[in-house]
């Protein structure tokens, strides 16, 4: 299926009404040298039907979690979208359009993404917020560069409780920027306060914790703030479930200089992890360091004065700054915020509140049911949210089979991130999962181990 | 004229747009599970609306945006082409859209077999070895090549190189992808005459600090849409010189199939999925920008990749010690990858080399129709784009490229990127892409010589444009010096 809407015939005559006989013509300033002189070795092309039944054919050998239970999280998580979510983020002038240049014909987007901005200050208890970023942890790093300033060096302390794709995610930026990276072990599921009391230091550019945990463990930020603002450095918080803001004081109720994270799960589907949707909220001062998009409300400059959204501050922003740039954000994740912002809409104040009471006792549900099983144990009595550790008496790989049969899709393995943590799996269970479902998993799991 | 309220303005207390699932469990008091000194203390003053103020708020603001699908739009360096619905439709498969990055191999086998044939795809039109497919937009391929770059010199003990050479004509991104990547950057002049590279200005830069140069990034066609004829020459020199060269895919929409990066003597390229490969850009995102890579930078590509073994299964292939690790979580925008997926099966390579075929053809054509009414800074047989000049105007009568691009608004056009490249001035840079009929076409060079005429007769109409749009030019100069960047209760709008 061929999109190009001219014909040869219509081709020819443009060609001829500029005076240019060929294709060929207009190839000319190609050098000889440099020409594949051969079609491109691809597949023949496809007819619309044909597309899709390849490509339908692809996806049905995926096994996709509205056909299965699923208990995995770690980052990524299975939430309900309302159905008017998907029908407006879908209209047609959003996805087609680009980034908002021209304001005069893009109020749409840019309003929504004012929107969006009102809404993760709301959940956040931050001051300002960005357009977004590519994912939770390029917004982690882009955090981070903020805490370094236009230099880039400095010493970020990060603790091992961040999940364990942004920290290789830090640790790659820090090879190329060249700054150093400390990181701060875990104790009991937590990180480590005496550790991290030690290893902040007057030199310190930069403290980053996440909330809850990569083992969904609640870290106490209350008292991790105090440490992390001893000397000049910033503090950042990084959220991968951004439920957890309805139930836990968010990064403004606790002193964060700049919060960061995922909310891809606020409206968008899993999408085999992305495209994601990473966001940044902070304190005003920072205002003239965030990157990527801003959003402002301003007014005409003649006539009635009506109010109109506007891209701003983009001189902060690498088209202007070029090599002086602190970030070298240009795309961001429009399509995705507008997503969340109408999720955020549809559930609303109240939904957002019963969305945090229900991951929260549903997962604690599900934690009382298996831990009461004999052999299944809880290494950690930290308090949690919608996640939990559980420590199997028999291998993973055969609870794995065991929920391959049962049509479950389990938790996350740990020890491929914390060799010492053998035999441990990490739960999720969000608003999506039932009693039933939960019941359903503790007789797999009573079984296997019988 | 028109406003529409905030979501904040609407709606009443207790308002909802959707249900929760049932609390279904037995609860526990929330004091017992969580410290009361970690608990939000203030609730989130998220909206209280109905599903049917949702509804039509969100519909009313898309009316308020305009996209390819609501018209022309020539936007330089975006390639804003048309996108297949057939694209969306299989994104949006629930094999697809509802799948979890850290489900074991086994169960998404189709997924892994999709980034691993794309991968091939993509590598063959580069013509480069491996490719990643982390990088989530252009300017994040931009800073992974870099690494993959940087890694490379290091691992020969050369990691004293820290200069990339950029044109003075590339795009923002370059250069501030340069210092991220914690290198220096050095403007490479343009050559007046030709609008390439200026061949004296890279010899003498490469003779002063030949040991020194980590890279060159080009963009090839240019963004004045010119293709690089000392290509091969650039790439001689810059080898010699032990610099590697970065391909920059922005404007790859006019070389698919006819030439290659790979072959012109590139070692990294990205490309701009959102661009050449139809994906739609989403007003701002979310992008793709995978990157190819020759056989010496392999070992340093992020990793996992997706490989297949002897038996036909599907698998993530771990990296080596060299890798530069990863540049994001999870494999990629993957929702996107799809997309470029269908889009390169529909055309195979006969239809994408038509493609890049007609995208020349419908620039060429937009360029000639408005060669008598506007200067074209480069009057060459151009590729995918090329770059307008309203200088001419601006002297005359005090029109502005800006003024232009506001009054082709009225007339239910987008406007072409303007002010760039910033080697020109008054730039209009026009990019049609394949994806527009003849039609269309002719009436934008229509509505352009409108615009010469009304410059030339009635300045003022040109200069207060647009007249038509739901709002008229908004103070940017006030937005900046008093930034306001998110609502507050009992905020003042105008209405």
């Amino acid at each position: 299926m061929s999109y190009v809407p001219n014909t040869p015939e219509e081709q020819q005559a443009m060609l001829e009404s500029m005076g240019l006989s060929s294709l060929e013509d207009l190839l000319a300033p190609v050098p000889a040298n440099v020409r594949l002189n051969r079609p491109l070795d691809l597949p023949a092309a496809l007819s619309e039907p044909d597309l899709r039944r390849v490509v339908t054919r692809m996806a049905a050998k995926n096994r996709n979690l509205d056909t299965a239970i699923s208990f995995l999280g770690a980052g990524t998580y299975d939430r309900a979208i309302p159905s008017v979510v998907p029908h407006l983020q879908r209209r047609s002038e959003f996805v087609t359009s680009y980034t908002p240049y021209q304001p005069e014909v893009s109020q749409g987007m840019l309003q929504t993404i004012y929107e969006f901005q009102t809404m993760v200050c709301q959940i956040t208890g931050l001051d300002i917020a960005n357009a977004s970023l590519y994912d939770g942890a390029t917004a982690m790093v882009e955090a981070v560069f903020i805490a370094l300033g236009p230099g880039g060096k400095g010493e970020v302390v990060i603790s091992a409780g961040v999940d364990p794709q942004y920290r290789r995610v830090l640790q790659t930026y820090a090879f190329a920027r060249g700054f150093t990276v400390k990181e701060v072990p875990t104790r009991n599921g937590v990180t480590s306060l005496e550790e991290l009391d030690a290893a902040v230091t007057a030199t310190t550019t930069a403290v980053v914790v996440q909330q809850p945990n990569f083992f969904g463990s609640i870290e106490d930020m209350q008292a991790i703030e105090k440490i992390a603002h001893k000397g000049k450095g910033v503090f950042i918080s990084v959220a991968t479930e951004p439920a957890s803001f309805s139930v836990l004081a968010p990064p403004g109720e606790y002193n964060a200089d700049i919060a960061v994270g995922e909310l891809m799960s606020f409206g968008n589907p899993m999408s085999f992890g992305a495209p994601a949707l990473g966001f940044m909220a902070s304190k005003q001062k920072f205002m003239r360091l965030l990157p990527g998009r801003l959003v402002g409300q301003t007014v005409e400059e003649g006539g009635d004065k009506q109010t109109g959204y506007v891209l701003t501050l983009q001189t902060r922003e690498q088209h202007i700054r070029r090599e002086r740039a602190t970030s070298n954000i240009c795309t961001n994740q429009s399509l995705l915020a507008v997503g969340a912002t109408i999720y955020m809409a549809a559930i609303g104040k109240q939904g957002f509140r019963e969305l945090g009471q229900l991951c929260l006792q549903k997962a604690h549900y599900a934690f009382r049911q298996i831990t009461a099983l004999p052999g299944f144990e809880a290494p950690f009595a930290a308090p949690f949210f919608d996640e939990f550790v559980i420590k199997s008496p028999v291998p993973l790989a055969r609870l794995e089979e065991a929920f391959t049969q049962a049509g479950i899709v389990g938790g996350y393995a740990l020890d491929k991130d914390y060799p010492d943590m053998e035999n441990c799996m990490l739960f999720c269970v969000t608003e999506t999962r039932t009693k039933e479902e939960i019941d359903y998993l503790v007789s797999v799991l009573k079984e296997v181990q019988a | 004229m028109s406003v529409e309220k905030l979501i904040f303005e609407k709606g009443a207390p207790g308002r909802r747009a959707s249900n929760m699932p049932a609390m279904d469990v037995p609860t526990e008091t929330i004091e017992d599970l969580v410290p009361a000194h970690l608990l939000r203390q203030e609730e989130a003053p998220l909206p209280e609306v109905s599903e049917i103020e949702v509804v039509r708020h969100y519909t009313h603001l898309s009316q308020r945006n305009f996209g390819v699908d609501t018209g022309f739009y020539p936007l330089g360096s975006c390639t804003m082409k048309y996108n297949p619905k057939v694209n969306e439709d299989m994104a949006g498969l629930p094999g697809f859209a509802h799948i979890h990055p850290l489900q074991p191999a086994e169960q998404v086998q189709g997924a892994i077999q999709l980034v691993y044939e794309l991968e091939q795809y993509l590598a063959e039109i580069a013509g480069m070895t491996r490719v990643t497919l982390q990088p989530s937009a252009g300017a994040h391929g931009e800073l992974t090549g870099l690494m993959l770059i940087k890694a490379y010199h290091q691992s020969r003990g050369e990691g004293h190189r820290h200069l990339v050479l950029i044109p003075d004509n590339a795009h923002g991104t370059n250069p501030a992808s340069a210092t991220l990547a914690g290198y220096k950057s050095v403007e490479l002049k343009s050559d007046k005459a030709t609008g390439g590279v200026d061949m004296d200005h890279l010899r003498q830069i490469l003779d002063a600090h030949a040991n020194d140069i980590a890279a060159i990034m080009l963009t090839n066609p240019n963004t004045l849409g010119l293709f690089e004829a000392n290509i091969l020459e650039i790439a001689r020199l810059v080898h010699e010189a032990g610099g590697q060269l970065y391909y920059d895919g922005a404007n790859a929409n006019a070389v698919m199939g006819i030439t290659r990066p790979g072959d012109m003597g590139f070692d990294v390229v990205h490309f701009n999925l959102h661009k050449t490969c139809s994906t739609p850009h989403g007003g701002g995102g979310p992008g793709a920008g995978p990157i190819g890579v020759k056989e010496h930078l392999v070992p340093f590509l992020p990793g996992p990749l997706p490989a297949k073994d002897e038996q036909g299964r599907y698998y993530w292939q771990e990296v080596g010690p060299q890798s530069i690790g990863k540049v994001r979580a999870n494999l990629g925008n993957f929702g996107v990858l799809v997309r470029a997926y269908t889009y390169i099966r529909s055309n195979g390579p006969d239809g994408l080399r038509h493609v890049s075929e007609s995208a020349i053809l419908n620039a060429n054509y937009v360029k000639h129709g408005l060669s008598e009414d506007y200067e074209i800074y480069y009057p060459h047989i151009c590729q995918h784009e090329f770059v307008a000049t309203a200088r001419r105007q601006k002297e005359e009568s005090g029109v502005t490229a800006m003024d232009i691009a506001k009054r082709l608004l009225d007339f239910g056009m987008y406007a072409p990127t303007t002010y760039f490249p910033l080697i020109v001035p008054e730039a209009l840079m026009i990019e049609p892409t394949e994806t527009e009929t003849r039609e269309t076409l002719d009436t934008f060079i229509a509505v352009m010589k409108q615009i010469a005429e009304e410059a030339r007769t009635n300045p003022e109409l040109v200069k207060t444009a647009p007249h038509t749009t739901v709002v008229g030019r908004l103070d940017q100069a006030l937005a900046a010096r008093k930034p306001n960047l998110r609502w507050t209760p009992g905020q003042e709008v105008t209405h």
